[in-house]
């Protein structure tokens, strides 16, 4: 057992070190110069020098990265070029943007495919089911930056209820915030749950048509009994791979709903990032997405496990 | 059974929901107590000291709010004095004596006076300055403290643009202090102080209570960062923002000119926008070649089809608004026969292909297609492909890689690239160098308006590059805001005369 959780570690670690590895690699071979992208088309050859020099882009290669890395072992993901502030302060300021999102797209994307997949399971082949699985299909067909642009002219422009994006920030105003994000929200569930519904309800018929449902049912067990016991928590299992996924997608793969609203998330922050070649910023977080993925992904296989006990027991 | 108790349970969810987003949606409203301005914007500085970064969204910023130099630009481009009351310049042309305010203080309360001046002009002009228009202080040879109030700039020869660079940017006035930070929490003597910058989201600024000069009207301002045209369409139409003073979605301005709660405000820049050529390269050598081209493309089809109509056709590399502007429009007219005909005499008569880079600004990219559409038709085969701004500065621009791009060139008065050994169009004419050289030494007004209209037409008989158009700059605001430039002669949001008329 503790063999095993010290072979996981260590393969935590290489996968780690393998994507800041490439991390680097892929960003010290794209073409461009923070110092020309920060100086423009005046700057004089002396200038740009003086820039690169103040920036320590002077040093070789390999002492850039062994410094970043050290760095990040100690906390210190390093100063953002542009910007002029240290990364970590911009990651922890957008990440109260970032995940607020993230899990609350989650939470409403379960909420509503949960129920809507177990009610549609319960009437396979009716005409309910038919009419939910073919709203879900438009769902997820529908781009969720389509849904976004429909949901500000509703709520922004024609009722003038909600604002039609930027993020006052929690200090500020905690209700200007959960209104700031409430849109964002519902524009990136609406997709996700439509995907968790259909996978809710594929799962759960494949279930419902084993042995041990019709053996629960003939030992006297209620409908409703061997459904949430035996159907709903056996179906979890797929439906929980694809959460750890949309996490992964939600907390930085959102840059399109961030620029729709104006919210100063972390996707914005990487895209900014790339663009005007603030590859410190980049670097430490796509690092920090790497990590976390890593450690969402760890989180679900703890979950299985949590699930279905005889994954406790093979571990 | 079940089934009921199900819908039940949904039904309660969605009871909840409901309540939860009424809760939520109850209290907005739009806070404005008609002294506060939000401005949207759609590049976020990268960081706030003007003095060290050619970002135009920095200027958008700190320019006169924050910031000011010994002369400002002012709303139609003309030098006034700002730090400066006045100044003279001796009978040599040699030394200028600028003579200070009274009473200025920077924000942090140091009060400023002829050393700050000294201190910033030198500091921009260091070894190792990092100030992107470092060429404007070329001429300079010394900065002498007279009195706290007196500064003497002296130069290496007469110039007749010191006044006017000396109101860029990126010749603002800073304090020793300060200068250090400035890039996170600038500290200037402009009518506004900086409060806050939420990253990516937005920059406060509010009213300087020890402001040297006439108390600005508002009592805070803050700038959003928007940079998505739909967002930036949904914000203004909603209320959300009250000015967009360089809106990003032209496609979208014949709603806001009908909607009497909207200005919309149509203004020049200082962009000319063109296609560059790389004159060094194969059949772009031959002038005939590039006169060919002028002629194949149709300027006015591209400013409706790529700019929905904004912009003025320009013959040469100047802005139409200044008096020294010399309309050269009529020298390549749309022509495709001609240009055949050219293209043949040069010994093209089969046409060739070449590369079009395009960096991402909507005039390039739109108009990238319809250049690549017009040369086609003379027989010129262009491979349009699309580069991040990193990307065309280090290609295009260092390393010359390029046969064809667009780019629109926002400074103002900078005719003067083209004779620049090595710029990136490689264009080299003993006869324009030693027209800027004495332009350089002119202080005569009128002579230096023969020298410029002779330096257009001297690039336009070259194409050098295909002139297209200026850019225009479109405004949209809330009806009842007074006071936003209209023109761009800088890019600046100076809010200092900008107020809010009652209903």
């Amino acid at each position: 057992m503790l063999w095993f959780a010290f072979l996981r570690l260590i393969g935590l670690l290489t996968t780690l070190l393998a994507a800041s590895l490439v991390i680097f690699v892929v960003l010290e071979v794209l073409p461009g110069d923070p110092a020309e992208v920060m100086l423009g088309l005046n700057a004089q050859p002396d200038t740009l020098a003086a820039l690169r020099a103040e920036l320590g882009l002077n040093a070789p290669v390999t002492t850039r990265y062994v410094s970043w890395i050290l760095g990040m072992f100690q906390g210190d993901f390093g100063i953002s070029y542009t910007y002029s502030v240290p990364v970590s302060e911009l990651i922890s300021e957008r990440i109260q943007v970032s995940l607020p999102l993230a899990a609350g797209s989650l939470i409403l994307s379960t909420l509503i495919a949960i129920p809507v997949g177990v009610y549609s399971a319960r009437h396979h082949g009716k005409i309910i089911d038919t009419g939910i699985m073919s709203v879900a299909q438009i769902g997820i067909a529908v781009p969720n930056f389509w849904i976004a642009i429909l949901l500000v002219y509703v709520f922004a422009i024609v009722l003038r209820i909600l604002p039609s994006g930027g993020f006052p920030g929690w200090d500020v105003s905690v209700l200007g915030s959960l209104q700031a994000l409430l849109l964002p929200v519902v524009a990136l569930a609406l997709p996700q749950a439509s995907i968790l519904a259909r996978v809710m309800r594929s799962a759960l018929l494949d279930v419902l048509h084993e042995d041990y449902i019709r053996t629960a049912r003939a030992k006297g067990l209620s409908n409703k009994a061997t459904l949430w016991r035996h159907g709903v928590r056996n179906a979890l299992i797929p439906v929980l791979t694809i959460l750890g996924l949309q996490f992964s997608f939600l907390i930085a793969g959102t840059v399109i709903i961030e620029n729709l609203f104006y919210l100063p998330g972390l996707g914005r922050l990487i895209f900014q990032g790339i663009t005007q070649r603030d590859l410190i910023v980049v670097r430490s977080s796509v690092m920090l997405l790497v990590a976390l993925t890593i450690f969402v992904t760890f989180l679900v296989d703890i979950a299985y496990a949590a699930i279905d006990p005889r994954l406790r027991r093979r571990a | 059974m079940h089934a009921k108790s199900l819908k039940s349970r949904l039904l309660g969810f969605a009871g909840g929901a409901a309540l939860a987003v009424a809760a939520l949606t109850g209290a907005h409203t739009s806070a404005d107590a008609k002294s506060s301005l939000s401005l949207g914007m759609a590049l976020e500085p990268p960081h706030l000291d003007a003095t060290a970064g050619a970002a135009a969204a920095i200027d958008g910023v700190v320019y006169q709010n924050i910031f000011q130099g010994l002369t400002r630009i002012g709303p139609d481009g003309s030098v006034l004095p700002s730090l400066a009351k006045s100044w003279d310049v001796s009978d040599d042309g040699l030394t200028y004596r600028f003579h200070l305010q009274n009473g200025v203080v920077f924000h942090d309360g140091t009060p400023f006076s002829a050393d700050d001046v000294k201190f910033s002009l030198d500091r921009a002009r260091a070894d190792d300055s990092v100030n992107a228009q470092k060429p404007l202080f070329d001429g300079i040879s010394e900065v002498v403290v007279v009195d706290p109030q007196t500064v003497d700039i002296k130069l290496t020869s007469p110039s007749g643009n010191l006044a006017y660079n000396l109101a860029w940017g990126d010749a603002v006035i800073v304090s020793p202090k300060t200068a250090e930070t400035n890039k996170t929490k600038p500290v200037g003597t402009g009518p506004f102080k900086f409060d806050r910058w939420m990253k990516g989201q937005e920059i406060r600024i509010s009213r300087f209570d020890g402001y040297w000069g006439e108390q600005p009207q508002l009592d805070t301002a803050s700038f959003r960062f928007i940079s998505d045209p739909n967002a930036a369409f949904a914000a203004m139409i909603s209320g959300d923002l009250d000015a967009f003073p360089v809106y990003s979605a032209p496609e979208t301005i014949v709603q806001f000119e009908a909607d009497p709660r909207f200005e919309v405000a149509i203004g020049t820049t200082e962009g000319e926008t063109i296609l560059a050529m790389n004159n060094t390269r194969g059949p772009l050598k031959n002038k005939l070649v590039r006169q060919a081209i002028s002629h194949a493309i149709n300027k006015q089809a591209l400013i409706d089809g790529a700019m929905f109509g904004l912009g003025t056709p320009i013959g040469t590399h100047f802005a139409p608004h200044h008096p020294a502007y010399n309309d050269l429009t009529g020298l390549y007219p749309y022509d495709p026969a001609k240009a055949k005909e050219l293209l043949a005499q040069a010994g093209y008569a089969e046409g060739f292909s070449a590369t079009l880079k395009l960096p991402p600004p909507t005039y390039a990219r739109r108009g990238g297609e319809l250049i690549a559409s017009d040369l086609k038709k003379v027989g010129i085969d262009l491979k349009i492909v699309p580069v991040e701004w990193a990307q065309w500065l280090s290609e295009v621009f260092k390393e010359t890689n390029y046969d064809f791009t667009i780019v629109s060139h926002v400074e103002p008065m900078d005719i003067g690239i083209y004779a620049r050994d090595k710029y990136y169009f490689n264009y080299s004419s003993d006869q324009f160098k030693t027209l800027i050289d004495e332009l350089n030494v002119t202080v005569d007004e009128d002579k230096r308006t023969e020298l410029l209209k002779q330096a257009q037409q001297s690039i336009s008989e070259d194409a050098v590059n295909v002139y297209l158009f200026q850019l225009a700059k479109t405004g949209v605001w809330n009806a009842n805001v007074k006071g936003l430039w209209h023109n761009a002669p800088t890019p600046a949001n100076d809010l200092s005369q900008v107020y809010w008329t009652d209903n």
